[in-house]
Parts: structure tokens; sequence; C-alpha cells
């Protein structure tokens, strides 16, 4: 379990890093690592260069615009956990964030990282899509926002075009009331299934290719989950109805 | 980048791990590997302060950074630190082997929360794997070092060991 | 002997090092050492074609790539570790793998590189061409034979047993109650937080090989290199450091790493080092747990036993290296404490493609522990009678010990329990756990076991008193996180007279204690612990012997105290253990520390030689200890736990444990051995698996899929202790390494039965199994 060879490009500023984007065949983006880096050591990933955002300056911003809250690429999940705007502006990501992982994964994982990286049963994809947020994304073409309705594409795959880079997430604030409830075989682990609500909203995680935005009412219409191990396409359309029932009782 | 304190140059070959440059191109053993995917917690070392795994971190990429393993808590021949002489009174260990990724763990959740409560506790450790005690010395630890951090120094490490 | 230490909370020696990172594990020896790595087969059962690793030899940093053609041993099956005249079919695998592979897993060729990345980019480069064959992965599919693991054993069947004790057909065709039951246990993985590691260093000088090995029998190791490579065992060194936890299936001889390391270090003239990742750590390393029991009893309207009849497969895997222990521990240990009239039990060891099985702690019984508690919950159920009532109706009674239950035991012995109170182990835990907690889907679960402890054949130890007056001791048995360090020492200190923080003690090292069996199977504070005891004891009788010529008395007049030989009461008429250290030497050549005192020009308290006739120098001896049978321990776990309908989130609101091992020597630690051993059952119960796929593939071979509990999914345990102490060895202790993991499976499952309303009959369970159970009950 140790990483393949690969060649290693630290890039100090936005530029350089999506110059290197444009340019490279075959190369990933290495954020926080806390998913690239278990995908190198299991070899499960082996692209040809790896291009580190760690050492690009003024990276990791959280502030508040357009009565929403921006995070940067390199805003680690703790920041955004601990930071006043997040827990003011929009409280739902506030508690979304602490259920990621654990304190110390969420101590170097970014918050675009978990954007980027599309993990479908991720809480934070399901948290920008149920409040209508956005990222903005930036290339050696130039700089576009993509809704977040429009970013998730598939299992671990985004509107992200592989010479882009993910600048920033914006998340508008929060409505009352709120909940994200989730089921978890162990504390920190992935969810079988969750739920986020905003308000009326409602954006599932864990039993679609992408989070997607269901009906409260009707909340496994067109549902069709996977199954795996812990959870069946059955149980988890169960945990579904149950969860909801939680989030719109709270 | 400063390991314990001290400078170290670079590492060369960008792919070595930070948990394995520290234990096999430095000899800092203490830091344990047991998945190298981020689960079970024994590689935990100190990143400017704050608690990270150094088994998904590069070892190019702690360049610049203070790193800070278990063997930097506490000088050979000086008392224990607080949170290690806890685990130590609290039988907080048995092979010892999860144990530095604990007390990394455990100084960062002590940082964060002086004082924390049982769920605070449970949470703060919960990213740390130990097949050995089942937890509940462990806990006792975490809440015995909370009150040695509160002793002034000159006392610390005086427990009833 | 005073008792000064033993029984005392004295807290440990071995943590100062450890807790500053200071630890010594097998992969922190480095000295230059080569890296490795093993190529493993994908395929669960395969033909191997063809094998080819010149792409990996000629790779810049690889500097040796082995498969079988190249091991000298290459075409030697590995030991049968355990033979027994029941295996008719044991069967083992050879070092590499040449021209079948059984399993996902087994190794195929071995890669030794400037380092671990390298290797395992040369990995990649081996060309392995297989044919697939089919696959045999559930026990019931091993029974079916529909295809076979071993093409010359029929049926898949590796052993076979039956033993009956009494008459269980008459007996059941004269019950008035009968009940059948299938009860199945899936595979679990002992999974301790260190992997397996191997180093080795050959010194063509000395002729000398030296190995460190993360293993729980360095002794045996020892044995086996020494026979595989020629050599006395005086050449081949082999110690076990700290090893980051054992649990049963480090102890194995050999696992192919074990001979590539030495050989290649030997090979190449370099150190040779290898350490095992986590993903191959869930395939390469032995498992357990897979097993199921048809189960026919009969009893009377008060609920008594009256014949018990149990038919069970017990999954093998691949291989038989470890014999049939495990399914002669679960034949052996179904009755438990209870008194069962007729018992009849035969069991059949299959083969299947998976991983080879051996002990994880627990060995055998949980599942053991599960028919039998499981059972007796249904006869509670079926006579309308207190969970507790039942098991009261049919307990062993303090009087009745030595109790004989006429199976065989895993020692050759049968299995006779020694001492026990089974009932107050009940009532204790039943008044402990105290009045049922309101509200909806809490059930209560109550388990009791006994477990065989302390098994042979023996070990040993040496203890000397320096002439500084400090004491080391040395065992063959290493440690993997029960504080040997510590507990030897106060066994040690307490015969001695002297302060547990002056005896430093050495377990795992053949250099320093050279003979002896391994840590497993809860016997090393029953073996080794007895065996310093009487090692300490002839030391302290040597040096009673020494000051009574000194201070002219008779030896049974003195006593050890505070690090003195004195006259008993008399403190000022006495000579330090230190002095005695250098009298027990007489030398020529003073070397410091004293030692002018035993030159020949001293006064000598006695005519004669130096040394008398059978005398020997230095204040040390060497002692064992043989048990002559099992000591048995026992006890009784019972649980609150509430079940969330709807997500099937498991919550234990109460966990009580009773606990008997005899005589404790320290609290501390085996309140830390059941603490540990609980929240391992608990993961077995509720959070972990090894799904494997009908290809054979494990689908979860990762800490992210294998649910390992974290403190949360952990409650607080509280314990509680009975003493009954063995009548068998002289310190009248019992084991208590396995006792907490035990009994979790099957308290849960009671529990978890009454929440839900839904019989529970199989381990693991998780919510998504109960949400089926409930969804359809079996
Ligand atoms: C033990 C453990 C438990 C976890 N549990 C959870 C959990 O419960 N919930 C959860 O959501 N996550 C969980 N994670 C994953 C964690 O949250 C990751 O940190 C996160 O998914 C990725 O963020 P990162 O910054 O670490 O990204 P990296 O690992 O660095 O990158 C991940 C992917 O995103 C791409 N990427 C990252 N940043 C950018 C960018 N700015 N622009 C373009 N592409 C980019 C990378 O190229 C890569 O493909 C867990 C991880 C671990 C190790
Ligand atoms: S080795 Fe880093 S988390 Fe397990
Ligand atoms: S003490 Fe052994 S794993 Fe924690």
């Amino acid at each position: 379990m140790k990483p393949p060879p690969f060649e290693y490009h630290a890039p100090a500023t936005v530029d350089e890093a999506c110059a290197l984007l444009a340019s490279l065949e075959d190369a990933k983006v290495l954020a926080g690592g806390q998913s690239l880096v278990p995908l190198l050591n299991f070899r499960l990933a082996r692209p040809a260069h790896i291009v580190d955002i760690n050492r690009i300056t003024a990276l990791d911003r959280i502030y508040e615009r357009d009565g929403g809250v921006a995070i940067q690429a390199l805003a680690r999940q703790a920041a955004v956990e601990d930071s006043e705007p997040v827990a003011r502006v929009c409280p739902l990501l506030t508690a979304a964030v602490r259920l990621v992982a654990h304190r110390v994964i969420r101590n170097r994982g970014t918050l675009c990282g978990s954007l980027a990286h599309a993990d479908p049963a991720s809480e934070l994809p399901a948290v920008v899509l149920v409040l209508g947020g956005h990222v903005i994304a930036r290339s050696s073409r130039g700089e576009r926002l993509i809704e977040a309705g429009q970013l998730f594409q598939g299992v671990m795959e985004t509107a992200l075009a592989p010479d882009e880079l993910l600048v920033e997430a914006w998340f508008p604030s929060s409505p009352q009331p709120f909940a994200v409830i989730e089921e978890s075989r162990r504390h920190g682990d992935f969810a079988l299934a969750g739920v986020v609500r905003a308000a009326g909203r409602l954006a599932l995680f864990g039993v679609a290719p992408t989070p997607v935005l269901a009906d409260p009412r009707d909340p496994l219409q067109g549902l069709q989950p996977s199954g795996d191990l812990e959870a069946t396409a059955e149980f988890r359309l169960h945990l579904v109805r149950v969860l909801t029932e939680k989030a719109f009782a709270a | 980048m400063k390991v314990n304190g001290v400078a170290h140059p670079a590492p060369v070959d960008p792919r070595r791990l930070l948990s394995d440059h520290l234990r096999h191109d430095l000899g800092l053993t203490g830091t344990h590997v047991g998945c190298e995917h981020g689960v079970c917690g024994c590689c935990t070392v100190l990143l400017d302060g704050a608690p990270v795994r150094s088994c998904l971190m590069l070892a190019v990429q702690a360049e610049g950074h203070e790193v800070t393993t278990i063997e930097g808590l506490a000088a050979n021949g000086a008392p224990l630190h607080p949170v290690q002489q806890a685990f130590h009174e609290c039988h907080g260990l048995q092979c010892g082997f999860c144990t530095p990724g604990f007390v990394m763990s455990v100084v960062g959740l002590l940082g964060q929360h002086p004082d924390p409560t049982p769920e605070q506790v449970d949470e703060g450790i919960a990213g740390n794997l130990c097949r050995c005690t089942g937890y509940a010395s462990i806990r006792r630890s975490v809440h015995r070092a909370a009150e040695l951090s509160k002793v002034p120094s000159p006392l610390r490490g005086e427990g009833q060991g | 002997m005073t008792t000064k230490w033993f029984g005392a909370r004295v807290q440990r020696v071995e943590d100062d090092r450890l807790l500053r990172g200071h630890g010594r594990f097998t992969d922190d020896i480095d000295e230059g050492a080569l890296e490795s790595c093993i190529v493993r087969s994908p395929y669960a059962h395969a033909l191997i074609r063809s094998i080819d690793v010149s792409a990996a030899r000629g790779m810049p940093g690889v500097v040796a790539v082995y498969t079988a053609a190249d091991l000298p041993f290459g075409q030697t099956d590995l030991p049968i570790l355990i033979p027994h005249p029941n295996l008719t079919h044991g069967r083992t695998q050879r070092c590499l793998a040449s021209e079948v592979v059984r399993y996902v897993g087994e190794a195929v060729a071995f890669i030794v590189a400037e380092s671990r990345s390298v290797a395992e980019d040369a990995a990649d480069m081996v060309q392995v061409d297989y044919e697939p064959l089919p696959v045999v992965i559930t026990p019931e599919a091993a029974a079916r034979a529909e295809h076979l693991v071993h093409d010359d054993v029929p049926g898949n069947v590796a052993a076979e047993m039956v033993q009956e004790v009494g008459a269980v057909e008459a007996s059941l065709a004269a019950s008035p109650h009968r009940r059948r039951h299938h009860f199945r246990f899936e595979r679990a993985a002992a999974c301790p937080i260190e992997g397996r590691a191997v180093w080795a260093r050959w010194s063509t000088s000395e002729r000398k090989l030296t190995v460190y090995d993360s293993t729980q029998s360095p002794t045996s190791i020892r044995g086996g290199l020494a026979v595989l490579f020629g050599l006395p065992e005086s050449s081949v060194e082999v110690i076990a450091p700290d090893v980051g936890g054992g649990f049963g299936p480090k102890i194995m001889l050999f696992y192919p790493d074990e001979l590539l390391v030495p050989f290649a270090a030997m090979q190449l003239g370099r150190p040779v080092k290898w350490t095992e990742d986590r993903q191959e750590h869930f395939t390469a390393v032995n498992q357990e747990r897979g097993q199921v029991h048809e189960v026919e009893v009969g009893f009377d309207e008060e609920g008594r036993l009256l014949a018990l009849d149990v038919d069970f497969i017990h999954d093998a895997g691949a291989y038989t290296p470890y014999g049939i222990i495990l399914p002669i521990i679960t034949a052996a240990q179904v009755p438990g404490p209870y008194r069962v009239p007729s018992y009849r039990v035969r069991f059949r060891d299959v083969y299947t493609n998976a991983t080879p099985t051996s002990p994880y702690r627990g060995a055998g019984r949980p599942h053991a522990c599960f028919v039998m508690e499981r059972t007796l919950d249904a006869i509670a159920a079926e006579l309308g009678l207190e969970r507790a009532e039942v098991r009261r109706r049919n307990l062993i009674q303090p009087d009745q010990f030595p109790y004989e239950v006429g199976v065989a035991w895993q020692d050759g012995n049968r299995v006779v329990y020694d001492s026990g109170d089974y009932p107050t182990l009940l009532e204790k835990a039943i008044a402990n756990l105290g009045p049922r907690p309101g509200g909806d889907h809490i059930g209560m679960g109550v388990g009791m076991y006994v477990e065989g402890t302390g098994v042979g054949p023996y070990e040993g130890a040496h203890v000397q008193v320096l002439v500084s007056g400090k004491v080391v001791a040395a065992t063959g048995i290493p440690s993997q996180g029960q504080a040997h360090a510590t507990v030897w020492a106060q066994i040690v200190a307490d015969e001695l007279g002297v302060d547990v923080a002056d005896v430093e003690v050495t377990g795992g090292d053949t250099r320093r204690f050279p003979w002896g069996v391994g840590t497993f199977a809860s016997r090393g504070a029953v073996t080794a612990g007895n065996a310093m005891a009487v090692a300490a004891g002839m030391v302290a009788e040597k040096a009673k012997h020494i000051a009574a010529d000194h201070l002219e008395v008779d030896p049974a007049d003195l006593e050890l105290v505070g690090g003195n030989v004195q006259v008993k009461g008399s403190p000022d008429r006495g000579m330090a253990l230190a002095a005695l250290a250098v009298l027990a030497n007489p030398v020529r050549y003073a070397f410091g520390g004293g030692t002018e005192a035993a030159t020949q020009f001293t006064a000598r308290p006695r005519p004669g030689p130096p040394l008398h006739e059978g005398e020997q120098p230095g204040l040390e001896a060497t002692g064992y200890y043989s048990p002559p049978g099992s000591t048995w321990a026992a006890g009784c776990h019972a649980a609150y736990v509430r079940v969330d309908p709807q997500t099937f989130r498991l919550e234990i609101l109460k966990y009580v444990v009773v606990h008997d091992c005899g005589r404790v020597i320290n609290p501390l630690v085996v309140q830390g051995q059941i603490e540990g051993g609980v929240a391992q059952g608990i993961g077995g119960a509720f959070y972990e698996r090894l799904a494997y796929d009908g290809e054979g593939q494990l689908r979860n071979a990762s800490l992210m899929e294998f649910l390992m509990p974290y403190a949360t999914e952990i409650p607080e345990i509280e314990i509680d202790h009975i003493e009954t102490p063995s009548p068998l060895n002289p310190l009248g202790v019992k084991g208590a390494g396995e006792a907490g993991v035990i009994p979790v499976g099957a308290v849960l499952a009671s529990a978890i039965e009454e929440a839900l309303g839904v019989p529970i009959t199989e381990m693991p369970l998780s919510p998504l199994k109960l949400f089926e159970l409930v969804k359809s009950p079996s």
C-alpha cells in the first residue's frame, strides 16, 4: 500500500496551477488528500502527475458574499466547522460538516475537495444542492460558475473539466428550519443514507449516484438506490422514509 | 521541515508518505502505521499544532511546516506530558501500538476542548482504533489528562505512577 | 513468600517506553534492511499455468524475485502444527504456490527491493497466468461437495469426529420436550492494529540467523527455522519485540513470510524485512468462526436439560495447518457451566476456498456458547420461564467439582472442570444488572460460559539477582499487551521480597530464554506465571542457604523482606540480596559491584571447596511449570439493549460482567483484558464481518468497510469478580485473556431477540440483518 510513482508539482498561484492542469496529461489535483491519498495508497488511482495546490497562498478564505458564505479551495473542513460567519449565515453547513469523518480528518480535508470528489454518500454535496449554491471553476481558459444542480454528474463525477480547478464554493444562507440527519454504521463513517432539509426543500445523499433533490411528501419517488454490504436498496428506501420524517418533524 | 523542533532536509522521493519519512528516514518510529488509509489513527501527528494523519500526507507536503511526533511531547528523561501521564495512570494502553496516535489526537482534543464533556471525549477519540482496551480506560485517561493539564507545570508528571 | 504485590493494582512498568514512542515493534527495526512484498493470488481457486517474473527482476531497485522454483523448500508442504488421528485429510500450503492457489491472498512470489514502493511496483509487473477453477466458499457448499478444494480430499472433509456421553438417542426419545435449532456463525477477523512483520539478518561470520517476528510464539519459530535451514537451534535467535496485539492469528508456523524473509536474508547477505499492509492482512492472515450447527435438545417440564445433540460443520478454509483444534474446542465447550446428562457432538471440518483458520480470541468458544445459550433461551421461551431461571436450574453446583464433562480436550486429556461457583456468577450478574429500564424495544440478554485456560505443555522462566540487587527475569512467551512485564514482576517480587520496580522482565526473546510454547489460549498467567514463581522460589531458597551459612542460622528461620534475607522477625540480623548475589558466585577476579567479597582471600563461612557438589554459581535459577490439566475460568455477562425499531441501530444500555479467573494477580490488567474482550465481542457481533462473495473475493478488505468499532460504539462495561482458586497450580490462577469475548454474541442475540421479538440464530448481526429479519422472520 504505497503510492505508485508520479510527478509532483506544487504551484504557488492559481494561475500556475491552471497552467499545469492545462498542459499535463493525466494530472490530479491534491487538496487535503483525505480521499486522494488513500486511493493512491491502494493504487486505485495512478495519475501521472499530482498538482498539489497546498502551496497556493490566500486560497483558504472563508468570507461572506451575496448573502451567503464563500469557501475557498484550501479552507479545511475544520475551519468551516469553527467559522463564525458559517455558523451565523449557514448553520446548516456547520451541522453538516461535523458529520464528515473525524476532526483529525477535517483538520486536513477541504470542503471544496469534498465537492470535487463527489462521493455520493458525502454530506456536503447534498448541502450545497439543497441550498442551491454554486462553485467557481477556474482554468487557463477562464472562470465559470457551476450551479450545484449541474455540478454532480455521477458517482464521483462532476461537471469540472480535467483542467479546471474548483477555487471556491458558495453556500446561500440556510433558512429555518433545517436539519441534516444520516444513518451511518459507525460515528464518522460515510452515510448509508442521509437527508438534508432546508425549510421546505429536501436533498438526499447515499441513495443515488449523486445527491438528489426530493419531494418531502414523497421522498422515494423515482429513487433506485444501489445495494451494498451494509444496506440493500430496500433498506435505503426505508431509511430515507424514516429520516425524512425525522427531518420534517424537527 | 521542522520535526520536533529540529530542521530536516526535504525528502527526495515525492511519493514518500510523511508516515514513512518520519519512521524510516528520520528514525522516529513512535509514529505507527496501522492502515495507510486514514481509518486507524495510529499515524496521527501534529502539523503546525493540529493533529493530522501522516499516512495521508506526502512528506514533501510537510516542507515549511512544523511536525510534532509522539517523541516530541516530552524530552528524554523529562516527565511525561500530561496526556501521556494520564494514559499511564489509567491503564489507557495495552500493546501500545495505537497509543501514540491516541495521545496525539487527545493533545489536539484538549487544545480544542480543555474541559471535554463525555460526548466530546468519545468524539475526540472516535477517529482512532484500539483493539486491546475496549476504550473504557482511554476515556478515563482523557478525563484525567484534562485534570492534569490544568495542574501548573512544575507538578506535571507527578501522578501516582 | 509475601503477597504484597500479588493481587494489587500495580501500574504497568512497560508504559513509559510505549508512551514516549520508544516502543520497539518489528517494523521499527531497520538497520539498512531491504524491503519486500509478496505477490498474492487474486483468485480463490485457480491453476497456475505460468509465472513470469522477468520484467519484475529487471526493474531498477529490485534485488531479488523468488518463486517456488527458486526455493530449496519450494516443493515442501508446510507443517501441520497439531496433528490428530481424526485429521485424516490434513493439507497445508507451500511457501509459494506454483501449481494451484486455493484462496485469495495465497502467496505466489516474493520480491525484495531497495524499498517497499519499488517492491510494489515490481509486484505489478509479475505476470501470472491463472486458469480459474470452481470456488467453494461457504461451509454448506463445502459439505455439499459439488466442487472440491483439494482433488484428493473426498467430500472436502478434512476431519470428522463423533463423541457421545450418555445415550443421546434414548434420552431424546424419552424427553418430554424436544426442540431443533440451526445456528450459524460467519467468519471473523482478529484484526490487531499492528499487522504482521518479519525482519531477519544472517551473519556469515558468526553463522547466526537473527529474526524479529511479530509472532506469539518465537520459540516455535526458532525450532522450525533451525530444522528448515539445518542449523543448530543455538544458531537461530528469534525475538518477538513489542507486538501490537495478537489475538490468536499471530501464532502460526509458518506464514510464508516467516520463511521467505530469513531465506532471502541468508541468500542476499543483507538484512531483509517484510511488513504486511492492511489490505493484505485481510486475506493473508488466518481467520476464524465460520461454523454451522444443527442442534436437537431434550428437556423436562422444569426446563432441565436431558439430552443435547449437536452436529456442526467447521469452515477450515483452504488448508488445515492448525489441525482441528477449533472444532475440538467447540465440541468440548458447548455444555459450558451446565449439566448435560446425555451429550453427543459430531463435527466435520471442511475445506473452503478461503483463508485458512486458526484460533482467534475465543477460539471455538463464542460459537459453542452461542449454541448453548440460544438453546436455553428457546427453552425458557417455550416453558414461559425467566431466562435466568432456566439457567439456574441447570448449573453445575459448587460441590460437584472436579466435574467431568466426558469429552476430549485440546491438550489430549478429557475435559474436567477444576473449580468454580457458577450459581454465584449468575446471581451476581442478575443483581448487578438491576431493574429493566423503561421504554420500548428494550431487551435483556444473559449468557454464561466456561473457558478451559492454561493449557500445557509447559513454560519456563529464568530469574537472577544481580550483584546490584536488581532482579532480571525472562520467559519464552512474548506479550502482545497483556502487561507480562508487570505481572511477572509482581510474582517474582513477592517471592524475593523486593520491589516490583527492581524486577526487569524479558519475554519472547530466545536469546534470553530459549524454551517454551507461546502466548495463546489464555495460558500465560497459569504456565509462565507459575514458572516465574517456581524459578523465583528456587532463587529464594538459594539465597536463604547462602545467608544461613553466613548468619549461622537454619534456613527455615529466614525470610526475604525488603531486598534482604533476614531472620524472621529480626530485621537487624540479615543480609542484602545484593551481597548474597556476590557470595553466590565465588570469583578469583573481583569485577566491581562488591564482588571483592567473594574472592579467595576473604573469610568463608564453611569448610570445603567454594562450590560444594551440586551447587551452581550465581543467585539464579531456571524453573518450569507444566500444568496437569486446564484450569477452567467462567463468567456471566448480562445486558440491556435498545434497538431503534426504525433504523435498527443498537444501543447497549447496560452491560455487566461477573468473572472468575481464580486468584487475580493484577486487577487492573484483568479489567483491561475483559473490557477489551467485550469490545471485540461487540465488534464481532454487530459491526464486523468478513463478506466473501461467490467468487471467494473478500468484499470489505479495508478498515473503511470492515467496521471495527470506535469508542463511540462501545459502552461502559461494569465488571465484578469472584475468585475460586484453581487447585491445579500453586498460584491458584486461571487464564483471563479470552473470557471477555466469548459470550458477547450470545448475550446480544438474546437481548436483541427480546427487544425486537424476532428469533436470532446467527452471527454477526447488523441493522440491515435486523431490518430483514423484522420484515420476514426466518
Ligand atoms: C477515515 C475517513 C472518513 C471519511 N468520512 C467521510 C464522511 O463521513 N463524509 C465525507 O463526506 N467524507 C468523508 N471522508 C472524505 C473526506 O471528507 C475528504 O477529505 C474529502 O472527501 C476530500 O477532500 P480533500 O481536500 O481531502 O480532497 P483530496 O483527497 O485532496 O481530493 C479528492 C478528489 O477531489 C479532487 N479535488 C480536490 N480539490 C479540488 C479542487 N479544488 N479542484 C478540483 N479538484 C479537486 C482531487 O483531484 C481528488 O480527485 C473521509 C475520509 C477518511 C479518510
Ligand atoms: S495508518 Fe494512518 S490512519 Fe491508519
Ligand atoms: S493498546 Fe493495543 S491497539 Fe490499543
